[in-house]
């Protein structure tokens, strides 16, 4: 049995590693087989994560992240976790080869998935004009008119960044204002090629083939109106990857994991919860990062407090009660 | 096994004039989920090696072609009988999800 497990692999979960592999307790890390990395793979240039005054790029980041953590000793294994039992002493992790592993403590830092807009269309149309990453897909737009529906950091990223490929950008958000940070907006704002739809909510999109036309309702008249595109890109924020957990840990009224004050405990003891997952409000690289340090000492200090558990031997009845912090 | 590139130049014998089954898996060096995908396709193509044939195109290389199969979105993955698409994957997924939505040609 491991002492620890990590689930994830974005800046939480590989910070949480650094610390956990520097306290000596070997962890292991499940990285999934396809997001390795998480949600800064799908960026470009990171230009707020201190100690890179000349930004760096996400997917580079986050490669230094997983080197440093494995030159600690970290093992990463790139499959998917698809069931856990948190419960009970022995935390049971089974993976998608089928392969089950146990660990004493588990820090679970998932992160969180695009949300969609949840209109039929945007399910028929997926992959045919309407997209969730930028830099994946926006070199098949050249030229061509580009619709970026959101209002938030990532909204303002995407727009700026689909700059280099539309003839036009247009960000539709339903709001009269931007959630975006400051120097996001006024980039975006300055773009000659930005142009911007507010008070609007996408209902429909249109096209048979490929996405060809957004249905736009007006959030402040109930007006309905359509504009032609070329192309769809929804950043309007995302959920807590949450579904492997749920019915065994304590969820927030926001559907995040709900942990102990400032801490990283969860309500199972032995189960810790960092970035994202736990997050509703910042949701930043070096937020996520510094969660992971908390989740990782965490984990240090109840593993420190249980006794060895031994092949055959009994564990002391009183050994939870050493921990409880909730 | 890595999977061998096709082009513009080959794609017609190699893809469209195959006998056997083959999946096109449309690519670019800038896409970091088909960087990820990648080493589960080649474990596809070595364990099915007698039902399907598995090539890549690099969409940035072969614009033509990405265009023809309006490519909108990387990784996509074509599969081709008999020169016409008879199936279309878009987006990594980990290795059992993939195998589901290719079940009817790998298996």
């Amino acid at each position: 049995m491991r002492q620890l497990i990590i689930i994830g692999s974005g800046p939480a979960g590989f910070t949480a590693a650094i610390y956990a592999a520097r306290a000596q307790l070997e962890p292991l890390l499940i990285a999934s087989s396809v997001q390795v990395g998480g949600e800064l793979m799908n960026t470009t240039e990171v230009e707020n994560f201190p100690g890179f005054p000349a930004g760096i790029q996400g997917p580079e980041l986050m490669m230094q992240m997983q080197e440093q953590a494995e030159k600690f000793g970290t093992e990463v294994v790139y499959d998917d976790v698809v069931n856990l039992e948190l419960d009970g002493d022995v935390k049971k992790v089974t993976l998608g080869s089928g392969e089950t592993l146990e660990a004493q403590a588990v820090i679970f830092a998932t992160g969180s998935a695009y949300r969609k807009l949840g209109l039929a269309d945007e399910e028929r149309l997926s992959g045919r004009g309407v997209s969730w990453c930028a830099t994946c897909d926006g070199f098949f737009f050249k030229e061509k008119v580009i619709a970026v529906v959101g209002g938030g950091d990532s909204a303002m990223e995407e727009a700026t960044f689909l700059t280099r490929f539309g003839s036009k950008v247009i960000v539709i958000h339903r709001k009269g204002e931007l959630r975006a940070s400051k120097i996001m907006q006024e980039r975006a704002f300055n773009d000659p090629k930005i142009e911007f739809i507010w008070n609007s909510e996408v209902v429909g999109i249109t096209g048979t083939d490929a996405a060809s036309g957004l249905i736009l309702r007006d959030t402040v008249t109930g007006e309905q109106s359509e504009i032609e595109i070329g192309g769809l890109f929804v950043a309007i924020g995302n959920d807590p990857r949450t579904h492997l957990v749920h019915g065994q840990l304590q969820l927030t009224p926001e559907g995040t994991i709900a942990v102990d004050g400032r801490s990283s405990k969860t309500s199972l003891t032995g189960v810790f919860a960092a970035g994202d997952v736990i997050d509703p409000t910042y949701r930043q690289a070096i937020t996520a990062a510094g969660s992971g340090t908390v989740a990782a000492l965490d984990a240090e200090h109840f593993l420190a407090s249980i006794p060895e558990i031994l092949p055959d031997g009994p564990v002391p009845a009183d050994a939870d009660a050493l921990v409880s912090a909730h | 096994m890595t999977a061998r590139a096709v082009t513009e130049a080959t794609f017609d014998a190699e893809v469209l004039k195959s006998e056997k089954t083959v999946l096109v898996d449309f690519w670019a060096e800038w896409c970091g989920p088909c960087r990820a995908v990648s080493p589960i396709l080649d474990q596809i193509a070595s364990e099915h090696s007698d039902k399907i044939d598995i090539v890549k195109v690099n969409v940035d290389e072969n614009p033509q072609l990405a265009m023809k199969y309006q490519i909108t979105s990387i990784p996509a993955f074509k599969v081709y009988q008999a020169g016409e698409v008879v199936k279309t994957v878009i987006g990594a997924k980990p290795k059992p999800a993939l195998e589901a939505d290719l079940a009817a040609y790998i298996s």
